[in-house]
């Protein structure tokens, strides 16, 4: 348990670097695909949900678990539909005047 | 248990591979030729994870799965196809729903591990559910303001913050006394209920100009609970997706609070609008110029760079379709046109950049802030459309307007001003706005979509 724990931690404190560093260089421009993509990728909480559902514990966890499978697929879905449709909309002029 | 241990580490390594996929993922985001690319690898991982952890020895439910992520796709799809103008309202939505999905799980894991849970794990599951519930509740109140269900003005009363302190300082009372006596279990829904309310009561007190700040701290808070969550459930994947959204999310609002010249605890705990309400009387009936759509077009017509400037007002006006026919009807007289964007116009991070794409004009176009400011003395037209503080110059010089010391886009400097504005009513956000009485301003008094559309029918274009 101690050492899951640490490597836990430091697992988390490397992403966040990676995040950082990933995220500062993502143009302005796209400041909104990239908050909709996050949150579509912030949704695999969903296999936590589904271990839950899954394993059928209780009838308790199974209610929440189903509930809670049930919001995040709806962002996973949704935010990677509507992440690519906004990408599709972003042109140069080039490609406008075709 | 060996052979359970095998398909184990297969597991482990789907979800490497995933990880490294939504790394990828966002890495490919930095630029818009290569962000398609983004999606797909941030779609292959998702289908990774969650068929990996279908294989996982446990699963033996398989009806109650397959119906959630049925009914989830079912809900998702029209979530993933609104219109551009409802894009802020579905992502505080979405970051609901997330924070939900959190929130359930961290409390059906409390009540199957209750009363042996080890104390980091009660201190990381109250983290996940605390940040969890009051950005479920903090989201749909966001999501309500921005759908107009809610008033976007902020509600204040006094005491607000001392109310917000407490119920904090509840919330992470009880679930400290929880650390250390696991078996109390009946404090576990306070912690909950406390986390809801104090969600609600964070963003009652917060206005439109400031949801962009407000949408990225929630994303942050969103990220961050799933990251518990990780922990918790002792899931590395979870850890590095929760990871990157949380800190995309601090990101976002660290340049969203610099546009306004705030801090972090000034936007959460300052209730902008009061200060403004007060600012905003006295002054009145100053004259204006204002001009015809005839007078317009003619301006524009006769000049030879144009830097459009557009704000929250073009959004609710839907007047995005007229702009980019105003701009192709210009661009073929040989005027040359760009897009002055603030980081802070509209009401998320890239609101006007996604309006503009979906209106069909090229984002080369489209010009930040600190690199188009230069070239205003050499523009001839700034034509305003619908932005207002992100344009005040009382913001350089006025010491005493609540908006001093917020970085703005220097239109005054340009030959000629154009607003394009209802009425001289200033509005919610109510700060009086001095260019409008400059010399070399013009008012173009009327709704956003017809006035462009009067333009263009001036100009010769359109339908």
């Amino acid at each position: 348990m101690g050492s899951n724990l640490i490597d836990a931690l430091f697992v988390f404190m490397l992403a966040a670097f990676i995040g950082f560093e990933v995220i500062r260089h993502v143009s302005p421009l796209l400041h909104t695909p990239l908050m909709s993509l996050t949150n579509a990728l912030d949704a695999i909480a969903v296999v936590g949900a589904i271990v839950l559902v899954g394993e059928r514990k209780s009838q308790f966890a199974t209610v929440l678990g189903v509930i809670a499978i049930v919001a995040a697929t709806s962002n996973v879905v949704g935010g990677f539909v509507i992440t690519d449709r906004m990408l599709k909309m972003f042109k140069t002029s080039r490609a406008i005047k075709k | 248990m060996t052979e359970f241990a095998g398909s184990q580490h297969i597991i482990e390594i789907i979800y490497l591979i995933a990880s490294a996929l939504f790394i990828l993922s966002l890495k490919w985001m930095s630029s818009p030729a290569t962000a398609r690319h983004g999606i797909w690898a941030g779609e292959i991982g998702m289908v990774l994870a969650i068929g990996g952890t279908l294989l996982r020895h446990g699963i033996v439910d398989w009806k109650w799965i397959i119906i959630a992520l049925v009914l989830g796709t079912g809900i998702g799809i029209p979530l993933g196809m609104v219109q551009m103008t409802a894009v802020p309202q579905r992502t505080a939505l979405s970051h609901a729903f997330g924070a939900l999905c959190v929130t359930l799980v961290g409390t059906a894991e409390f009540y199957l591990r209750t009363p042996n849970v080890p104390k980091f794990m009660m201190s990381v599951l109250s983290m996940e559910v605390i940040l969890g519930g009051l950005t479920f509740t903090g989201s749909l109140m966001a999501a309500g303001k921005l759908q107009e269900i809610l008033p976007q003005r902020p509600i204040t009363y006094k005491g607000q913050n001392l109310v917000n302190f407490l119920l904090f300082a509840g919330a992470v009372g009880s679930s400290v006394y929880l650390v250390l006596h696991p078996e109390a279990r009946q404090l576990f829904p306070l912690v909950i209920g406390i986390s809801l309310i104090f969600g609600v009561l964070l963003v009652i007190p917060i206005g439109g100009a400031d949801m962009p700040t407000v949408i990225s701290l929630l994303n942050s808070y969103a990220g961050l609970s799933a990251a518990a969550m990780g922990f918790v459930l002792d899931s590395k994947l979870l850890i590095i997706a929760g990871a990157l959204d949380g800190s995309s999310g601090l990101i976002l609002s660290v340049i969203m609070s610099k546009a306004m010249n705030r801090s972090f605890t000034n936007v959460l705990f300052g209730a902008f609008g009061q200060v403004q309400a007060s600012a905003a009387g006295g002054q009145e009936a100053k004259p204006v110029r204002s001009a015809t759509p005839e007078e317009a077009a003619a301006i524009l017509e006769a000049a030879n760079k144009v830097v459009i400037v557009p704000g929250y007002g073009m959004a609710v006006a839907q007047a995005q379709h007229k702009v980019r026919e105003l701009y192709d009807v210009l661009t073929k007289k040989g005027v040359e046109v760009r897009f002055a964007i603030h980081p802070v116009a509209g009401r998320m991070p890239g609101h006007m950049n996604v309006l503009l794409a979906e209106a069909d004009i090229p984002y080369d176009r489209l010009i930040e802030m600190e690199e188009i400011n230069g070239d205003f003395p050499q523009t001839d037209v700034a034509l305003i459309i619908g932005a207002n503080d992100v344009t005040n110059p009382a913001a350089r010089s006025d010491q005493s307007s609540p908006i001093f010391g917020m970085p703005i886009l220097d239109v005054d400097k340009a030959h000629t001003v154009m607003v394009i504005k209802r009425s001289m009513n200033p509005g919610f956000a109510g700060i009086d706005n001095p260019l409008y009485y400059f010399d070399r301003t013009l008012m173009l008094f009327g709704d956003a979509k017809q006035f462009v559309g009067g333009i263009v029918r001036e100009l010769g274009g359109g339908h």
